[in-house]
Order: structure tokens, then C-alpha cells, then sequence
């Protein structure tokens, strides 16, 4: 299968502030491709970019193997949903979808076709005489996809388009969207900060921050290997426990205060001596043991102990540094308790503290 | 031993707080809107009992009292009769010719100045943010201070002394004020609509008439009554870029209740004041209705 998107050194500056900074990439057909960052990352700018509708500085853009990068929005062959829905008020749920097509001079045996197509994939017949008005958030987004949907395109774009839903609804609409992908087949682009809708939504994530990918691959790989520091403290909740320590012994120990922690196991690079190391492990990546445990151990005392009902978390205080642990609810610790934590070290991941990349 | 309970726990206050009618926060509200409503009723009483009386009557000077003879005869002299000059055909000569300079000023300036809003929001351009500034910057100018360049222009276009050319001068004066009106409005559809439009095909005229206007009754509106009532009541451009016969009704008014032929007739004065002012009220009370409908509900979020 060849690429859907191809985006070639591309680079967007407004004026003197550079938001894309010559970026790359490349999403295959068929593929779910999530940009995921914080506010501010360039993910909304780097899909208003595809979508045709910001002029970019530097770079190209491909869709479908045509070089679009100076194509109106409406001839790069995309559909797009909005975070707001962007429902034209005045127009029924009927007029939504069919504006675009009308704007084409689609014919209108064709219109009504794939309109009632749209409506039965996405259920909602009932609601095609209604004004957007008197639909509820779940209806309206709904439509919305079908408008992108009706466009009959390969590509489809979505701009946080859960981000306004309650959290019930955000659940539903999220397995929704990944039914209508496994269905159609068509390559998706999806701008969300919500790292649960990332790692179950996406074929790759692409992590951003400050106008560049930080890593693209696949949630698993990112959540298990993030390739520097702020991936590994993105995503995640609560997030990556960073010890800050130093390697010893040659690069098989990490010596973390008064610790020394076997670096056995660990699946990276050449750690080699540094004097300044990070060594992040996820809170399910650690044990807590109130009796001393067979090898090096870290102490540490709990501090807060959260029901969170399917399982608990211990916040924890260990030579001067927070930390979170996940463990199950028989698992509970007082807070007060004096604890040995063990590292899952084959699972941890270490940076280097200068470059902030993994090693 | 549950019933006792019960009834214990309900004596005393329960249910909605009673209000107190004569409270010391409503004597203050209700009585400052007394006082201001009389003090702006007041001077329209006297006008309408003064027009209604004959003459003789308002020479009494009682000028509250209300009039012991109705007559109707100094509205009708107002409005056909009243001698300016040599001209004695009242104010409906000037009605008219107001009706002609409002009408088409009103819609060009608003048609202009929505288009300029829109384009200056949706439509960035190189500068445009600048050009906006000096169009704002044009609506702080004195507007005595324009008048003769402005006489200057029309006279070598061809068009001082005339309607067209007075159309011209309202259309140009009321571009800041209205761009601006329109600018912010627009400002505040959300812009996923205008990209969401984008992506479905629709241009700058697209996009205008089939997104933008619907949305938008409420601030032509706004604007509507804003240039009926600036036109209507003009009086400076309608004095210096006009000739007598094309003079609008506030010039007319000003001379018939400034002719100094014989007796000042107050009744009529009165009389067609009010006649002046009549439109621009008419058109506050009949568009007012739509101020406050939200023609944007549903579009997002809600």
C-alpha cells in the first residue's frame, strides 16, 4: 500500500515565530495516524495545514500521491470534523451534509444517495428535518463526521472533535469512531491532548511538542519505550517516576541515593558511566513490599494512599523524590508506612539527563 | 413518633423567601426611575399638549396643562402648509426627500461595511489589519473639518448639490463605525465554521451570503437602526450639500421654525418636531424586537 499523506519538510512560520519546524511525515493508506501533544505543540496547526486552510512557509504536502500543498481545502480530497462541530446553524442536519456536494454540483439523486448512506452508517435518519439546534452534543458531532463522511474522501481529518462531549459520551463516540474506521477503511488524522483516546484510537502516535515529532510509532511502543524524557512524562497517568541518579559499575547499575540498582534486564543502548541519568518507571512498574525484599531495594515511606476503585495508588516519598505506585486495592498501604520499592527494570527506561534522550 | 418528627422539622421559615415590597432597596430603585422617567417624558408631554392646542390657548402659557379644544390643525399646517421662503408645502416636501436620501444610504453603507467586516476577519490580507486601523482612525476626524475638501470632491465629480452626491458623503461617513460593528461580530462566529465552509467548497460570496448573513440578522439590525436614526437626523451634510429643494426634514423643520414671519407659531413647531422624529422611533420600535433574538444557537458547543 502506498502513502495516503506525505509531508515533506514542511515548515510554517508566522511571522517571525516558527510553529512547524521542517517536519516529516508520512501516513500510510488506510492508516490512523493520532498527533498528540499539549497546547500549543502545532498539532491543530500541522491538520489546518493538510486540510488546506493555513498557507505554509516551506515544504510540500501529498494526499493520494497529488502534490496539494497549493490546492484548495475542498480539491485535496479530505473531509474534515471540527472540536465545535461547526454545524451551519440555519441549515437542517439535511442541509449540512449536503452544502459541500451542492457547492461540487454533485447531482441530486447522487446527494440523496449518499446522504441516506451517511445517515444509516452513522444513524441518523430521524434527524435529517432537524436544525442543529435541537440536537445534543453526541447528534451533533455525529453529524458532523457524516458531512465529512457524505464527501466520499480518502482522507479524514478530526480537530479534537471529543473534546466538548462529556466523559460518558467521549467514551462512546471514541469506540463509534474507531467502528467507522475498521468499516471504511479510510485513512484518519486525529489531533487530540487526550492521551486515552491516542493509545486506543491510533495505528502510530505521533507525540509533538514545540512544532516537531518527538516520536512516531506505535502506542505500545511509545508508552513502553518513549524515545525521550517528555514523551515518557506525557503520556501516562500519573506519570513516568523519574529518579534522578547517576550509572555506575561500567553501565550495569544505576546508583540512585543510597541504592544501587541492578541495571540487568534493561533493553537499551550502551549505558555506559554517566554521571547525570534519569531512570523512569511507569507506577504498575513498581513493588511495594513492607518486609525487606531479596535484592537492593529502594526505602521509601507512603504518604498518600487514593482508592481509585478498580485499584489503588500510593504516593510515596523515596530519598527526597515523589513518587506513584499502582498497586491493587488488597495491596493498600497505610499512609505513614515505611515501604522497600523493587524496579521492573526489563520495563524502565533510561535518559540521558543533558540530551533527555533514551539511552 | 415519625409524624412528631416530621412536624417539628417543619415550623418555622420553609419554602421561598418572602419579599418585602417596600423595602428600603426598592423605594430608592423604583423612585430613581420615577424621577428620570419623568424627566425625559416630560418635554415630549409638553410638545404633543402644545401641538394639540389651538393658538389662542398657548398663549395662555400654561404649558402642562393639557389642551381644553383639540385641534388638529397645527399638525396638518406642519405637514403641508408651513411657509419656508417662498415655498409653502410644509414639511412633506423634506419628508420626502429624506425618505430618498435615507433609503439608499441606509443599504449601501450596510451592504459595504458588511463585506469590509467580513473580509477584514475571515479574509486577512497583507495589511489588513493596518487598513483597519485607518479606517477606525477616520471616525475620530472632526467632521467639520472635511467639509469643504469633501464640497471640493463632489464638485469636480459632478455630483455636489445633488441626492446621489449627499448618498455619497452618509455611505463614506458611515464606513468606520460600521465596519467595525460588523468586524466584531463576525469576529465572534466561531472560525471553524468559515474553515468547515472552506472545506465544503464555498468562496468569499459563498461563504457571505450562505453562512455568514444568516447568521447575522441581529447586527444588520443593529446597524439598520443605528444609520436610519444618524441619517434621518442629520442636519450639517444635509445643509451644506444640498440645494433648497433638495433640502432633507431636519433642514426643512429648522427653517420652518426659524421663519420669522409674523407670529411664532409654537403649536405648529411642536408639531412638526415631533413629525421629524417620528421615523427613527418607528424604526427603533418595530426592529427592537429582533435586537435580542441569538441567531447563533446550535451552531457549536451549547
Amino acid at each position: 500500500m502506498g502513502n495516503s499523506i506525505e509531508v515533506k519538510d514542511l515548515t510554517l512560520n508566522f511571522g517571525s515565530v516558527s510553529v512547524l519546524k521542517n517536519m516529516n511525515l508520512d501516513v500510510a493508506e488506510g492508516e490512523f495516524v493520532v498527533l498528540l501533544g499539549p497546547s500549543g505543540c502545532g498539532k491543530s496547526t500541522l491538520l489546518n495545514c493538510l486540510a488546506g486552510l493555513l498557507d505554509i512557509t516551506d515544504g510540500q504536502i501529498w494526499i493520494k500521491g497529488k502534490n496539494v500543498t497549493w490546492a484548495e481545502p475542498s480539491d485535496r480530497g479530505i473531509g474534515m470534523v471540527f472540536q465545535s462541530y461547526a454545524l451551519y446553524p440555519q441549515m437542517t442536519v439535511r442541509g449540512n451534509l449536503s452544502f459541500g456536494l451542492k457547492n461540487a454540483k454533485v447531482p441530486q439523486a447522487e446527494i440523496d444517495k449518499r446522504i441516506a448512506r451517511a445517515a444509516e452508517i452513522l444513524q441518523i435518519q430521524p434527524l435529517l428535518d432537524r436544525k442543529p439546534a435541537a440536537l445534543s452534543g453526541g447528534q451533533r458531532q455525529r453529524v458532523a463526521i457524516g458531512r465529512a463522511l457524505v464527501r466520499d474522501v480518502d482522507v479524514f481529518l478530526f480537530d479534537e472533535p471529543l473534546s466538548n462531549l462529556d466523559a460518558k459520551l467521549r467514551s462512546e463516540l471514541r469506540v463509534e469512531i474507531k467502528r467507522l474506521h475498521n468499516q471504511l477503511g479510510n485513512t484518519m488524522v486525529y489531533v487530540t491532548h487526550d492521551q486515552i483516546e491516542a493509545l486506543t484510537l491510533a495505528d502510530r502516535i505521533a507525540v509533538m511538542k514545540g512544532g516537531v515529532i518527538q516520536q512516531l510509532a506505535a502506542p505500545l511502543e511509545i508508552y513502553n519505550r518513549p524515545s525521550n524524557l517528555f514523551v515518557a512524562g506525557f503520556l501516562g497517568s500519573p506519570s513516568m517516576n523519574f529518579l534522578k541518579g547517576r550509572t555506575v559499575d561500567n553501565g550495569r547499575a544505576f546508583q540512585f541515593g543510597a541504592t544501587k540498582i541492578d541495571l540487568t534486564g534493561y533493553e537499551g543502548g550502551a549505558v555506559l558511566e554517566r554521571d547525570d541519568a534519569i531512570l523512569g518507571v511507569r507506577p504498575e512498574h513498581i513493588t511495594v513490599s513492607t518486609t525487606p525484599l531479596a535484592g537492593p531495594s529502594i526505602p521509601a515511606e507512603v504518604e498518600i494512599d487514593e482508592n481509585l476503585g478498580a485499584d489503588s495508588l500510593l504516593w510515596l516519598k523515596a530519598e527526597g523524590t515523589n513518587m506513584s505506585v499502582r498497586v491493587p486495592v488488597e495491596g493498600r498501604v497505610p499512609a505513614g508506612t515505611k515501604v522497600h520499592l523493587g524496579l521492573d527494570i526489563p520495563k524502565a527506561s533510561l535518559f540521558d539527563a543533558k540530551t533527555e534522550q533514551r539511552i | 413518633m415519625a409524624d412528631l418528627s416530621m412536624s417539628s422539622a417543619m415550623t418555622g421559615p420553609r419554602g421561598a423567601k418572602p419579599k418585602k415590597a417596600m423595602s428600603p432597596r426598592n423605594i430608592m430603585l423604583y423612585g430613581i426611575l420615577i424621577v428620570v422617567c419623568v424627566y425625559y417624558l416630560l418635554p415630549l408631554w409638553v410638545m404633543v399638549m402644545t401641538s394639540l392646542k389651538g393658538m389662542p390657548e398657548v398663549r395662555i402659557g400654561n404649558i402642562f396643562a393639557p389642551p381644553v379644544e383639540v385641534t388638529f390643525q397645527p399638525w396638518v399646517k406642519a405637514w403641508a402648509e408651513a411657509c419656508t421662503g417662498l415655498n409653502c408645502d410644509g414639511l412633506s416636501r423634506g419628508f420626502w426627500n429624506s425618505v430618498l436620501i435615507t433609503v439608499p444610504s441606509v443599504i449601501v453603507s450596510i451592504a459595504i461595511a458588511s463585506v469590509n467586516g467580513y473580509a477584514l476577519i475571515n479574509w486577512k490580507f497583507k495589511g489588513s489589519d493596518i487598513f483597519f486601523t485607518i479606517l477606525i482612525f477616520g471616525s475620530f476626524i472632526p467632521y467639520q473639518i472635511m467639509l469643504y475638501p469633501i464640497v471640493i470632491l463632489l464638485r469636480e465629480a459632478g455630483i455636489y448639490g445633488t441626492l446621489w452626491g449627499l448618498i455619497v458623503v452618509h455611505t463614506i461617513f458611515g464606513m468606520p463605525i460600521l465596519t467595525l460593528l460588523f468586524r466584531n461580530y463576525f469576529s465572534s462566529i466561531p472560525e471553524e465554521l468559515f474553515k468547515a465552509a472552506r472545506v465544503d467548497g464555498a468562496g468569499f460570496w459563498g461563504i457571505y451570503f450562505r453562512i455568514m448573513l444568516p447568521m447575522s440578522l441581529p447586527i444588520f439590525v443593529v446597524a439598520l437602526i443605528l444609520q436610519v436614526t444618524g441619517i434621518w437626523n442629520d442636519f450639517l451634510f444635509g445643509v451644506v450639500f444640498t440645494k433648497p429643494d433638495l433640502y432633507p426634514m431636519t433642514v426643512q423643520l429648522n427653517n420652518i421654525v426659524n421663519s420669522v414671519q409674523g407670529v411664532k407659531e409654537y403649536n405648529v413647531n411642536m408639531a412638526a418636531t415631533v413629525l421629524t422624529g417620528l421615523v427613527p422611533l418607528i424604526v427603533y420600535f418595530v426592529s427592537g424586537k429582533l435586537f435580542v433574538r441569538g441567531i447563533a444557537a446550535g451552531a457549536v458547543k451549547g
